[in-house]
Formats: structure tokens, C-alpha cells, sequence
């Protein structure tokens, strides 16, 4: 005999008190991360459609669209490498300093963007430690690209990491050694065992490497210059179109950036339901 | 056996280190190095300086408060959702993850715009004296949006394994609902709340880009620390911005130290409840 588990005279107050509860949540919720992210929206679209789709449509809203696609595809891919690389090191041997390894691949997430890109300044800005070697070979990194990309890498740099490490740690290395004693490759090894086993854990770090790549303002904004058109990535046009007064501007190139997050959101929530066991107990995902 | 057996230790452990070396030590030696340009004297006149002081007072005192008032929050949102059932849960489940996802320059501009004195809660706000946009609450506003997910984040996994046994155990033997709440679960949940604390306090302290649009950054009112940083690269003092850089990583430090110690007393604390 089963007894239901409420079926108290107390029940009628405690639902009370979950309505409550839920309604008071629900509130903050819908203030607190809904109304932002529709006023993005609809101070986008304040004046019409068609000045919405002029303002994306100007060279340096499509510059500055072009240039985050350029610094994500080479920081991203990058990070991806660093980030199995490091993973594999981690989970599969034992070796001194370990949680030292660990500790710096976490440490990005705790740096103030502001000073991961004030660090870059200060190793290839004109009075940098390589500043006066660079301009007399006439190599520019600070307010150039190669300076976004770097200060793109350093602020995603554990995203990939931290997703593979505990995963690969769970999965141990059974498979992996059952393949070599059969006889494959490294190579092999990697790409027939390690990597589909991996892969949704991959993704979902390569999600949220990407959207953060795309979206970083404080550290690209130290070292970018502002030159519209060249080093303007799609943040730092919204800055400059905000301080400019063109609302509509700044509003309708951060309704591209709201639409990537809440597209990285979808994804996201998709991964964890569909994938949930072959993606690792994910721990907040930093900055 | 699996040092024999599995190949690559060399060649991953040394692309991760030269990778580490090369994007964030070498850079972080640079900072230092350029640090010392100041000097002793210098290090203390500009720590000293009452702008400085102010804006790391904002800066940290503000992550502090925000990270407090993320943690009441982040208890509520999270409870409701791991215990409750109501239509549309998985799509706020998911929304909590919106100010990670958001970039910071968008939600700064957007709540600029949502508490400035004509916008949609700005206006409801304005007639009670309330000022939010371009004053040190708006900072706050800002830091508790960025920290929210992190309260939330830690929490849901342990509020889900948390055995319903020990309540009902705890109401049978005549708990009222509140009592359980305070002197129960509180305490199982303190250890995990105190670790979202630390986290949501961490990302606040050097937060930049959700915060300058929305402060106004008035000097010695709603200036934080970040921008004093940006401030001085713009008048060429490097050797200030670099020494205001390591006041704040050693903040941010300070913090990791922190949030590694309370994980270590959580585990322990875990471990002698079971």
C-alpha cells in the first residue's frame, strides 16, 4: 500500500507557499534577463525594419561582422587544439605539478578582461618589451588583428580544456589502451576511439569558446585602437555607436550578437538533453 | 601501465605548456616587469591616491554586495527549479545561462537603456527617487546580471542529490516546513553556496564591459577600477596601468585562494555528514 507523500492537511498552505515561490522567481527572472535582452530587440527595431537593415548593412557594421568571423576562426580552432592537447596530458598520465597545469589553465577566467589585454600592450605595444624589434621590421600586433586574436585566445583559452578534462578523467583509458595493444596507430588511437568519445563534450566547450570569442569586449577594446573598419570588432562597434548617440546603430549590430547568444543557448540546452552523459558534469562556465 | 601503453605524453604536455607559455605566462611577466616601473614609492602613492582607492572600493566592494544578493537569489531561482513543476521551467532553466552567453557590451547598453530615467523600469523607479543608470547602483545592477549564474549553476546539482529522506525524517519528528528550511537544508547547501559566492564575486571584480556603459563613470563615484586601468594606457603611464593590473590580480588571486579553500572545507564538511 502505497500513501501519497503530500497528502497532509498541511498541503493546501505549502501549495500556496510554491506559487508563491515560483511567481517570485518567474519575476525576477522575466526583470532581471528578459527585459534586457528585449529591449535589445526593440530599440533595434524602434524606427522600422528598414533602418534596422541599413544600419547592418553599412561597410562598417559588415567590416566589423567580418572581422569577429576572422578572430573566432583563428582563435577558436586554436584553443581546440590547446584544449585536447592539454586534456590528454592531464587525464591520461601522471606526472609532477599537475594541479600546478591545472590551476593555469583556470587562470584566464580569473584575470579582469581589462588587463588581458592590457598584457598584450605591454609585450608589443610601442614601449612593450618586443615594441621597438616589431616596428623596426615593421610588424604590427597592437591595434592590428594579430593583437585581437591574441587577447581573443588568452580570455576563451579554458573553455575547451575545462570541458574535456573531467569528461575524459570519468572515461578513463581502457578503450584507448585496448587499441594500442591491438595494434593501432597513435593516430589511429585518437581519431577511431578518442575523438568519438569526446565529441559532444568537444562541442559543447567549442559553443561556448565561440560565443565568448565573438562577444569579448573588454580585452579586444584595450588593444584594438578603434579604427573603424580595421580593428573594430562587432562589441566595439556597438561601443563606438552608443558613444556616437546612433542608438539604433548600436542596438540593431547587438541584436546579432543577442541572436548568436541565444542561438549558443538553444544549442546548449539541446546538448545537455540530448547528450547529457557523454558531456561532462559542467562545472560554471567562467567569465 | 597506461604510461607504456598510451603514446603523446611528450608531444600534448608540450604543446600545453609552450601554448601556456607563450599566451599567458610570458604576457603575465610583462605585466609584472613593467609593474616594477613605478617603484616602491610610486606603487603606494598610486594605491594611495583617493581615485584609486574609490574605485577599487566600487570595484570590490560592489562584487561583494552583488555576489551577497546573487546568493538569496540564486537560491530562490535555483530551488524553484530543481523542485518545482510549472510550464515553461526548461525554457528559464536554459535562460539562466543568458548572462554568460550575452556579451558584456550588449547587456551593458541594454540595462543602460531599461533603468535610464525614461526606460521601461527607470520610469517606475525615477518618481520613487530611485536612481539606477549613471550612479554606483547601477554598477551594482550590473555585477549581480554577470554573477547570476553562477549561484544558480553550483547549486542545481546539489539541490537535485539532495536526499528528500532527511526532510521527511526531519518533519516526521513534528519540523515545521521552516524549521526544516533553516536549520536542515540551509546548512547542507552552505558549503555550496558559499563556493557560487565566491565565483559570481570573482567574475564581478574585474567586470568591464556590462559596467561602463550603465555607471557613468563619475571620478570617485561610479568609476571602477578596470577603467582606471584603461584610463592610464590612454595617457601612456604603463608602468601604472601595469601596477593597477597586479593590485587586481592579486585581488583575483586572493579570491581563487579562497574559493580552493572552501571547496577542500565542503568536501571535508561532506564527508563527515554522511
Amino acid at each position: 500500500m502505497t500513501v501519497p507523500l503530500r497528502s497532509r492537511p498541511v498541503a493546501w498552505p505549502r501549495r500556496v507557499l510554491h506559487a508563491v515561490l515560483i511567481a517570485l522567481a518567474l519575476v525576477f527572472l522575466l526583470l532581471f534577463l528578459v527585459m534586457p535582452l528585449a529591449t535589445v530587440f526593440v530599440e533595434a527595431f524602434r524606427q522600422g525594419v528598414a533602418p534596422y537593415l541599413d544600419s547592418i548593412r553599412q561597410p562598417e557594421a559588415l567590416s566589423a561582422i567580418k572581422l569577429t568571423l576572422l578572430v573566432a576562426v583563428l582563435a577558436v580552432p586554436l584553443n581546440v587544439l590547446f584544449g585536447i592537447a592539454a586534456a590528454w596530458a592531464m587525464t591520461r598520465f601522471q606526472f609532477r605539478g599537475k594541479a600546478l597545469l591545472g590551476a593555469l589553465i583556470d587562470l584566464p577566467f580569473s584575470v579582469s578582461p581589462v588587463v588581458s589585454g592590457l598584457v598584450y600592450v605591454l609585450l608589443f605595444g610601442a614601449q612593450g618589451w618586443f615594441g621597438p624589434w616589431l616596428d623596426s621590421h615593421g610588424i604590427k600586433i597592437i591595434f592590428a588583428v594579430p593583437a585581437l586574436v591574441l587577447a581573443t585566445i588568452f580570455v576563451t583559452l579554458p573553455f575547451v580544456a575545462r570541458e574535456l578534462i573531467p569528461l575524459m578523467q570519468a572515461q578513463g583509458s581502457e578503450e584507448e589502451e585496448a587499441a594500442r595493444v591491438l595494434g593501432a596507430s597513435g593516430w589511429q588511437m585518437f581519431f577511431r576511439v578518442t575523438l568519438p568519445n569526446i565529441r559532444w563534450a568537444l562541442l559543447y566547450g567549442v559553443l561556448l569558446c565561440n560565443a565568448r570569442a565573438m562577444g569579448e569586449f573588454g580585452a579586444v577594446s584595450v588593444v584594438s585602437g578603434h579604427i573603424r573598419g580595421l580593428t573594430t570588432t562587432m562589441p566595439l562597434e556597438v561601443e563606438m555607436r552608443y558613444n556616437e548617440y546612433e542608438y539604433v546603430g548600436a542596438f540593431a549590430v547587438a541584436s546579432l550578437l543577442a541572436l548568436l547568444a541565444l542561438v549558443t543557448l538553444a544549442v546548449k540546452s539541446l546538448l545537455e538533453w540530448r547528450y547529457g552523459d557523454e558531456i561532462a558534469a559542467h562545472a560554471p562556465g567562467g567569465h | 601501465m597506461s604510461k607504456r601503453v598510451l603514446p603523446g605524453f611528450g608531444i600534448s604536455l608540450g604543446v600545453a605548456l609552450a601554448y601556456l607559455g607563450l599566451i599567458v605566462l610570458l604576457p603575465l611577466a610583462a605585466l609584472a616587469w613593467k609593474a616594477t616601473g613605478i617603484g616602491f614609492e610610486g606603487l603606494i602613492r598610486l594605491l594611495s591616491a583617493p581615485r584609486t582607492l574609490a574605485a577599487l572600493r566600487l570595484s570590490v566592494g560592489g562584487a561583494v554586495v552583488a555576489a551577497l544578493i546573487n546568493v538569496v537569489i540564486g537560491l530562490l531561482v535555483g530551488w524553484v527549479l530543481v523542485r518545482y513543476r510549472f510550464p515553461g521551467r526548461r525554457l528559464f532553466d536554459a535562460l539562466v545561462d543568458l548572462p554568460f552567453a550575452l556579451p558584456t557590451a550588449v547587456a551593458g547598453i541594454a540595462l543602460t537603456t531599461l533603468y535610464a530615467p525614461n526606460g521601461w523600469l527607470g520610469q517606475w523607479l525615477e518618481p520613487l527617487g530611485i536612481k539606477v543608470a549613471y550612479t554606483p547602483l547601477g554598477v551594482f545592477v550590473a555585477m549581480v546580471f554577470v554573477g547570476f549564474p553562477f549561484v544558480v549553476r553550483t547549486l542545481q546539482p546539489v539541490l537535485s542529490s539532495l536526499e528528500l529522506d532527511v526532510e521527511e525524517a526531519a518533519e516526521s519528528l513534528g519540523a515545521q516546513r521552516w524549521q526544516t528550511f533553516f536549520r536542515v537544508i540551509l546548512p547542507m547547501l552552505a558549503p555550496t553556496l558559499l563556493t557560487g559566492f565566491a565565483l559570481a564575486l570573482a567574475r564581478a571584480v574585474g567586470e568591464y564591459g556590462s559596467v561602463i556603459f550603465i555607471a557613468g563613470n563619475i571620478p570617485m563615484h561610479s568609476e571602477i577600477a578596470p577603467l582606471l586601468i584603461v584610463q592610464k594606457l590612454e595617457q601612456f603611464d604603463y608602468a601604472g596601468a601595469a601596477a593597477l593590473g597586479v593590485a587586481m590580480l592579486s585581488i583575483s588571486f586572493v579570491l581563487l585562494v579562497l574559493v580552493a579553500f572552501l571547496q577542500r572545507w565542503s568536501h571535508r564538511w561532506q564527508e563527515r555528514a554522511t
